[in-house]
């Protein structure tokens, strides 16, 4: 016979499904009547129509239609139940020029993935779902569904789904309508051909929404499971058409792609010029060549450091300083504070080693070498663990002089003379002015003596490099903490015992 | 009014699974369930060779690919 | 603006900086404590340089959304804890076999159940052994530095891509919030896109998916991983030796409790124990050739974990039970300090003397 085809296989699929095992290469593996296989054709039929195979991914989920990409000619993926929505979020996040389908049922959707894809939905994902309900679990043999009608017997409902036991269905498209992101929300029933054609334009609009960038929609279908509800073809629509669309009422609850601009994403940055800009940081303008050693015997050995003091004194961030300082000045150094809710309002302390070799533990927990307390708690809490000979510095403003025996102690009234300068914040540096006092009694040798000073201020500009008040105020503190020290304790010999490389300079 | 045009739909025999869907959508009651069965052993839809009018409903109503086609005759060729 | 590469961050905002310079382009994760700081770190950096960073909704949605990234041919990542990982490993599985590349960080913390955030390394099991269900195993590295956990940013990805499989880089909460001065790497070229790949411009029979209902058909894709991972095996094998040559009792430790294990071999040296300590750096694969290698000429080794002796298996299946293998470990969120295992390894060490005396001839 001539003639025109004028409805046929559509080429949005492929011409024969070789990727389905088995013998049958030419239809679907779904149950006669299967409502999947009639939108199947919807979709397939738009795919081809708006000639987006090229770049239109198709995810198929976990149920009857875990199989999908048997018979789409696109590209196809097969998710973890649930999870489609958010590998669709990944899919069109890594290229926004990829039109993604997420093909979901009422298990895979209402139940266990129902998170990922409200969540989705609420994002305003560029994204098309279709959202198969037929009120019961097809592929694990007709177990209740969170779409199951009141009184509806399943596997798991023998009795008939009770209201007071499982709950009212779940109405997933007035849900979804609910939110702000979705630009279209509709649902619609694979029954009497009036509502297929009706089905066949939403998809069709949904998918003009991806292509447009206009961002979420959802298109539900009330769909036939004939052989798990136990019905023929004409008592399948009629289920459908009366008894699921009473509950689930047909039409459209949302359509304001008009109003929305396309979603526009950044394009990345590649180039290894901006992408050093960004992740590099400015190198101060002082500082020392990369083989720079600080000849002072103390720091031929792994220096160990605990700061401690009360959560927002800027006991992390004086530990920062001195690591700054250290990586300045070539040094390896470890930096390692207390973590988690204490740090939020209780006791904060951080640990900071430096070294010449690749520093070992970076927990300080005893041999401490120099105890920075800010607090009257902290201090009591971190004095046994101070080496004999080791160097105490505290805050003399709030901590009553304490009993040290063997060691080496120096008070400043930090936040005293912090909140002269005009913020407590600066205590930080008073207290590193006062170190410098400490080290240039004690510690440092020729050249050394005057780079401590020097070293601060690089770091302090390190920190601060854009804030040059900030920078100058911090400058004032630490020769404001230089200048009032209080040399508390400096037993004898102490200096002479301070393992292998103490000086004394006093 | 009146249709001038003239159409005929192909069943494929060893495409169709027997739901009777396309039987119940068609407007016209030109579709049949045979009682005949194909190779997966069902028994098949056909068209009475008379009568179509066109209107696509068993193609789309149809959850089988390319079980349907719906082919519109030539002059020539009615 | 001259730069420079000299830098102090933490690890967990190391191993972004990596991943930013490996090219990767998307991240996806959900907060949790001690690995936030790697989403804060991913929130800023990735979003600056235009590439994709987005807060998930849960840990299932983040390795998802990394598995739609990866099957559309990008460089993602994602990044967690304990209970965090346990819930991503559905799709971790899903990865291995779809062979899809991605990288996972894996800030260890206490457990089980809901813990404490101190740092643990009881995921070993879960990391290193699949972790989710079916027969795969993931690459696993694990940084005992900072520098590490930045060049293992990079590294990761060269293996993931090379190996089409996911690569977990483990390390815990100290490591990850530990601050250290390090050097960053040269920025990577940005990669081609994988012809596998499901993406425009790409042929659109691309198609992934995990799922063969004919058993031999699953038994070939099981196969061809298994033959993976013995590539994997013989060519990845990673670990850090230290004074192990004239070592008579061997620790071994990786991470934070590797570190804490060189700084006690310094300590037992000065005493005049002849200990070493192997790192493993590769966790899979376990440095087995290193660990049989030494055990030629070791007499004793000793498991330094923070976990209740999940490591240990490993080293005792290395050796074939060979040479005597003892465990010191903590939990709970407790690190070993240095003393502590000085004072075990010595004790471990006079023990093996008056054995060796009376039983070893």
């Amino acid at each position: 016979m001539t003639g025109k085809i004028v409805y046929a296989r559509s080429k949005g699929f492929f011409e024969r499904f070789e990727r389905r095992p088995g013998a049958i290469k030419d239809n679907m593996h779904y149950c006669p009547g299967c409502g999947h296989g009639i939108l199947h054709k919807l979709i397939a039929e738009v795919i081809s129509d708006y000639n987006i195979q090229d770049k239109t991914i198709f995810i198929s989920p976990v149920g009857c239609s875990v199989f999908a990409y048997y018979y789409f000619d696109c590209f196809g993926i097969s998710v973890p139940h649930g999870r489609a929505p958010a590998v669709a979020t990944g899919l069109v996040r890594a290229n926004p020029d990829n039109i993604v389908i997420s093909y979901q049922g009422d298990g895979d959707l209402g139940a266990i993935g129902f998170n990922n894809f409200i969540q989705a939905a609420n994002r305003g994902e560029n994204i098309a779902v279709f959202f198969v309900n037929n009120a019961i679990y097809g592929m694990t043999g007709g177990q209740m569904a969170p779409t199951t009608l009141p009184g509806q017997k399943t596997q798991t409902s023998p009795f008939g789904r009770s209201v007071t036991n499982e709950g009212y269905p779940l109405k997933v498209s007035e849900m979804v309508a609910a939110l702000d992101s979705p630009v279209y929300v509709e649902r619609t029933a694979l029954s009497s051909v009036r509502n297929i054609m009706n089905a066949r334009k939403a998809v069709r609009k949904a998918l003009r929404n991806t292509i447009d960038k206009k961002g979420f929609s959802m298109v539900e279908f009330l769909s036939g499971c004939p052989i798990n509800l136990k019905m023929n073809a004409r008592e399948m629509n009629e289920f459908i058409d009366n008894q699921m669309s009473n509950y689930f009422p047909l039409g459209c609850l949302k359509d304001i792609a008009d109003s929305r601009d396309p979603i526009k994403r950044p394009e990345g940055v590649y180039n290894s010029r901006q992408v050093i800009d960004v992740l590099y940081p400015v190198k101060v303008q002082k500082g020392v060549a990369p083989d720079f050693r600080n000849p002072s015997r103390i720091f031929e050995k792994e220096r160990r450091i605990k700061i401690a003091g009360f959560g927002g004194q800027g006991v992390l961030s004086l530990g920062m300083m001195i690591a700054t300082m250290s990586k300045l000045r070539n040094f390896n150094v470890s930096w390692l504070p207390s973590y988690g809710p204490e740090m939020r309002g209780g006791t904060a302390n951080c640990s900071v080693v430096l070294s010449r070799e690749p520093v070992g533990s970076p927990v300080v927990d005893k041999e401490c070498n120099l105890l920075i307390a800010l607090n009257q708690p902290s201090l009591d809490k971190f004095l046994p663990e101070l080496k004999t000979n080791g160097v105490l510095i505290y805050d003399s403003s709030t901590i009553e002089p304490p009993n040290c025996g063997d060691r080496i102690v120096y008070a400043v009234k930090a936040s005293d003379i912090a909140k002269r300068i005009g913020d407590l914040k600066y205590a930080n540096s008073v207290i590193l002015g006062t170190l410098s006092v400490v080290m240039e009694d004690y510690f440092l040798e020729g050249a050394d003596k005057q780079d401590f000073d020097r070293t601060f201020e690089e770091a302090i500009m390190d920190c601060f490099s854009s804030k040059q008040s900030v920078i100058q105020l911090n400058i004032d503190a630490f020769y404001a903490g230089k200048q009032a020290v209080f040399k508390e304790n400096q037993p004898d010999g102490a200096a002479d015992n301070y393992g292998d490389c103490a000086v004394k300079n006093k | 009014m009146k249709n001038n045009k003239l159409y005929t739909v192909i069943i494929k025999p060893e495409e169709c699974k027997g739901c009777e869907r396309c039987v119940n959508a068609c407007p016209k009651s030109v579709l049949k369930m045979g009682e005949q069965l194909n190779f997966m052993g069902v028994p098949y839809a056909y068209y009475i060779g008379d009568g179509c009018i066109g209107c696509a409903a068993c193609f789309y109503t149809c959850p089988e690919p390319g079980a349907i086609t719906i082919i519109e005759k030539s002059e020539e060729g009615s | 603006m001259e730069r420079t590469n000299k830098i102090l961050l933490k690890g967990n905002e190391a191993v972004v900086y990596g991943a930013l310079l490996a090219g990767c382009e998307c991240f996806f994760g959900y907060p949790i404590t001690p690995a936030s700081e790697i989403a804060h770190t991913a929130a800023r950096y990735f979003t600056r340089l235009g590439r994709v960073f987005l807060q998930a909704e849960s840990e299932i949605a983040a390795i998802n959304m990394v598995m739609g990234a990866a099957a559309s041919g990008r460089r993602a990542m994602t990044a967690s804890s304990g209970l965090g990982i346990s819930l991503k490993q559905e799709g971790v599985s899903y990865l291995a076999c779809c062979e899809l590349p991605a990288v996972i960080v894996d800030v260890t913390r206490g457990g089980p159940g809901l813990g404490n955030i101190g740092p643990e390394q009881a995921d070993y099991n879960q990391v290193v052994k699949g972790g989710g269900h079916g027969n795969y195993r993931c690459i696993v590295l694990a940084p005992s530095s900072v520098q590490e956990m930045c060049d293992f940013g990079v590294l990761s990805f060269e293996l993931a891509d090379k190996y089409r499989t996911p690569v977990y880089v483990m390390t815990d909460g100290v490591i990850g919030q530990m601050m250290e001065s390090l050097e960053l790497p040269a920025p990577l070229k940005k990669q081609p896109l994988p012809e596998w790949a499901l993406d425009y411009g790409k042929n659109r029979n691309n198609m992934i998916t995990s799922i063969f209902l004919e058993y031999d058909d699953l038994e070939s894709v099981n196969i061809r991983l298994q033959e993976k991972y013995a590539e994997i095996r013989k060519h990845e094998q990673r670990a850090e030796e230290y004074l192990v040559d004239d070592a008579d009792i061997v620790l071994v430790g990786y991470g934070i409790a590797g570190r804490i294990a060189r700084s006690a071999i310094d300590e037992l040296r000065e005493r005049g124990v002849k200990a070493g300590l192997i790192r493993p750096i590769t966790l899979f694969p376990f440095p087995v050739d290193c660990l049989t290698r030494t055990a030629e000429h070791t007499k004793m080794f000793i498991s330094v974990e923070m976990s209740n002796g999940q490591m240990i298996d490993d080293i005792k299946l290395s050796i074939e039970c060979c040479r005597p293998i003892e465990l010191i470990n903590r939990m709970g969120g407790n690190i070993p300090t240095v003393t502590e295992i000085v004072d075990k390894t010595s004790s471990f060490n006079d023990k093996l003397k008056t054995e060796h005396g009376k039983k070893r001839p």
